[in-house]
């Protein structure tokens, strides 16, 4: 058994995961519900192993470092914060309808780690830069703040499909896929706190990169893409918790930034990488 | 009671105004990341033709981050959070120091959150059991004895309320940084071959020397790799010289900076010399002498009397490179010989034998900063931590207790506030009413309240 069979078992239990808390809010089939638990449960306890594996493969290679150095362990690593995140969700909100809307967000990224062709699975060694031991403090906090603004994201899309049931079709019946969701004003509740706990964990996140940069480069900003990207998305969450606190925006309209600002998190993640660097490598030539 | 602001604080304290910097500041950044920064004006020309390149020039968008229009934009985020400060901190500092007995057994009726009860206990009895409850929720119970009851009083986390202001002070402390560091700070670079000594830096930018009162050496700089190719650690040996002394040495690499005299030297880069450092040792007299050798030049060591140079350099960075020597002295022919790097090779002579080693000379790419504001930055960044943390999980809680004397029993009132997560104080709530209710010196009276 090695680390990269045991990443492929996950993306399966993820798979099936999701596929279970789907099943259960479009089938109504609410006895099932804690297949889908389980299956998430069972494909973390599988990642877990599996990222302390290759982290030992590392050393065994003769090139030890944390599993966080290259865009495959990030996206794993993304999964892993997710799926964390989204229990715990579960277990305090006890409420499993929310899997349906955070299981996919996990399950592509592992999908998209193990199969994409641009995606390097090897185990590399750290080249000078990243050989600091900020890496993990920055790698860590960045992508549980990315986790939560993904779940955030999920709830957000809930939010809008079940507040444009209720409009459409007034008072539920009580037994559509929509009323098995969790009333409105607690999705809402939900969005804002993991809003605020992504927030914390950008913030964390922005600052342990800025004292790497400084110990690096001896500059702690220096407005470089990704940089700036994290600024962006920072301030895009920072509307939405000013609008919220002092304009008591809610509802559609924090479900709607929620959505918004998981797109910035995206291009600051993955849009820099091949984007921009792309149009940059295109502008050098 | 309604105040007419002045238009210049109710426009400088707007929310609008934060929302509208918060948005403008998003969306320019993007202008950044997407067009290349600090490039030469011909290349926007070239790239978005003469009249977009105009447009940049106007709007600096070559460099937008330190643009008038950018920076002013910050400029107008600190104001909106100075004077929304002002406006607001006073009222807040008032319900932090809030005298909370200074109220009336009619105004805690009002409150939302609350729970009356009659008890068949004396006043004492019951402002002593409800106290006792009350300590155990918390320090600093307070009491106000009046004529037809006693007002007890406890709070928590008053100060929390000045989180908020804690993470906006954060990020002038956090700009203020950022200004001392441009202002006494400097950003530089030095390219310093192997062996040399430099005391001064040329100044980002505008290219300046700037003198750094004391001297730096490169002693050496080694490059090594993975097996796979990639660079594995980019290292150079610095030494500190002040007044002809040697004061420190450190061996530096990426992410291990030295410090010496306000300035930190950061390993950046790095470029191969057209010279290799070539040392020879006679075994016979053990006698040793270094020399720099640039290839295809002859050298000389006089008092060996030997004359020596590479004649020929194969090989690439993946395999290494060998050299191929030309070595004489006065005794016979001349030999010619190849070493690789870093590995001696002995060349016998009739009169003795000489080892010879060779390294290629590298420069180091020194990147050396002084930024007296960086300890700014960090102290605002700690200090917005914190006030996230407590504006965001840390709440104002208060509990009132009026206890009214009703002939032999005791009407026992509990109301509470919070100013934030207010589902988590309901079940705090809750739980001390039920503290009270069920409290054993406590007799509950069968009269309904």
């Amino acid at each position: 058994m090695n680390s990269s069979q045991l990443l492929g078992y996950t993306t399966f239990a993820y798979l099936f995961s999701t596929i279970v808390y789907i099943a259960v809010l479009v089938f109504r089939a609410k006895k099932i519900s804690v297949l889908g638990t389980i299956l998430a449960l069972v494909g973390l306890v599988l990642q877990t192993a599996g990222i302390g594996m290759r982290w030992m493969e590392s050393y065994q290679m003769g090139i030890g470092h944390a599993p966080l150095s290259n865009m495959y362990e990030s996206l794993v690593v993304f999964a892993w914060a997710i799926v964390v995140f989204y229990l715990f969700l579960e277990l305090k909100f006890k409420n499993r309808m929310l899997g349906g809307f955070a299981m996919p967000f996990a399950f592509f990224s592992m999908a998209y780690a193990s199969f994409a062709s641009e995606i390097n699975q090897q185990i590399s060694p750290l080249v000078p830069a990243l050989q600091s031991n900020w890496l993990i403090a920055h790698v860590v906090t960045c992508f549980i703040g990315y986790a939560a603004f993904a779940v955030a994201c999920g709830m957000g899309i809930m939010y809008l499909l079940k507040a444009w049931h209720e409009e459409r079709f007034s008072a539920g019946s009580g037994e559509g896929i929509f009323d098995s969701l969790p009333p409105l004003k607690d999705i809402d509740d939900i969005i804002y706190k993991t809003i605020v706990f992504g927030f914390l964990w950008l913030s964390t996140g922005i600052i342990t990169g800025a004292v790497w940069a400084n110990s690096a480069w001896g500059t702690y900003w220096s407005w470089d893409p990704k940089e700036t990207w994290s600024l962006i998305t920072w301030f895009v969450y920072a509307v939405a918790l000013h609008a919220r606190f002092v304009r008591g925006w809610a509802g559609k309209r924090i479900a709607w930034i929620a959505i918004i600002g998981f797109f910035s998190v995206i291009f600051t993640y993955y849009g820099v990488n091949f984007l921009l660097s792309g149009l940059h490598s295109y502008g050098r030539a | 009671m309604k105040k007419t602001k002045n238009p210049f604080v109710s426009f400088f304290s707007s929310m609008q105004l934060t929302l509208f910097t918060f948005i403008s500041l998003a969306v320019s950044s993007i202008i950044g990341t997407i067009i290349l920064q600090n490039k030469e004006p011909a290349f926007y020309v070239n790239q978005y033709g003469p009249n977009l390149a105009k447009i940049f020039e106007i709007l600096n968008i070559g460099d937008m981050y330190n643009s008038w229009w950018f920076l002013s934009l910050l400029v107008l985020l600190s104001l909106n959070l100075i004077v929304c400060t002002i406006d607001r901190l006073p009222n807040v500092w008032r319900m932090v120091v809030l005298d909370n007995l200074q109220t009336t057994p009619e105004r805690l009726e009002r409150q939302s959150r609350r729970q009356a009860f009659l008890v068949d206990n004396d006043h004492a009895g019951a402002v002593a059991a409800a106290k006792a409850v009350l300590d155990s929720f918390g320090k600093g119970v307070q009491q106000a004895d009046q004529e037809k009851g006693t007002l007890l009083f406890i709070q928590k986390g008053a100060w929390t309320r000045l989180g908020v202001y804690v993470v906006h002070a954060s990020i002038l402390i956090i700009f203020a940084g950022a200004i001392i560091g441009s202002i006494y700070g400097h950003k530089g670079g030095v390219t310093l071959p192997e062996g040399s000594t430099t005391s001064s830096i040329y100044q980002f930018g505008s290219n300046q020397l700037i003198d750094l009162g004391f001297g730096i050496r490169c002693d050496k700089f080694t490059l090594s790799f993975y097996d796979n190719g990639a660079p594995k650690e980019y290292r150079s040996d610095l030494t500190v010289i002040k007044g002809g002394k040697e004061v420190l040495r450190k061996s530096i690499v990426v992410n291990d900076p030295l410090d010496y005299g306000g300035y930190t030297f950061y390993q950046a880069s790095y470029e191969p010399r057209n010279e290799m450092v070539v040392t020879i040792a006679n075994e016979t007299s053990a006698t040793e002498k270094t020399f720099l050798v640039v290839p295809r030049r002859e050298v000389s060591w006089a008092n060996e009397g030997v004359s020596f140079g590479i004649v020929n350099i194969q090989g690439s960075n993946r395999t290494g490179y060998g050299y191929k020597i030309w070595f004489t002295d006065k005794h016979g022919e001349p030999s010619t010989f190849w070493l690789t790097e870093g590995m001696a090779g002995k060349v016998q002579r009739a009169a003795t034998t000489y080892a010879v080693s060779l390294k290629r000379r590298y420069a180091t790419g020194l990147q050396v900063a002084k930024d007296p504001g960086v300890w700014y930055v960090y102290v605002g960044c700690l200090a917005m931590l914190l006030g996230l943390l407590v504006a965001f999980f840390l709440s104002h809680r208060r509990v009132w207790i009026y206890l009214a004397k009703e002939g032999d029993s005791t009407r026992i009132l509990l109301s509470g506030t919070a100013n934030k997560n207010r589902i988590g104080f309901d079940k705090e709530f809750v739980a001390l009413v039920e503290k009270i209710r069920l409290n054993d010196s406590l007799t509950p009276s069968k009269e309904a309240s």
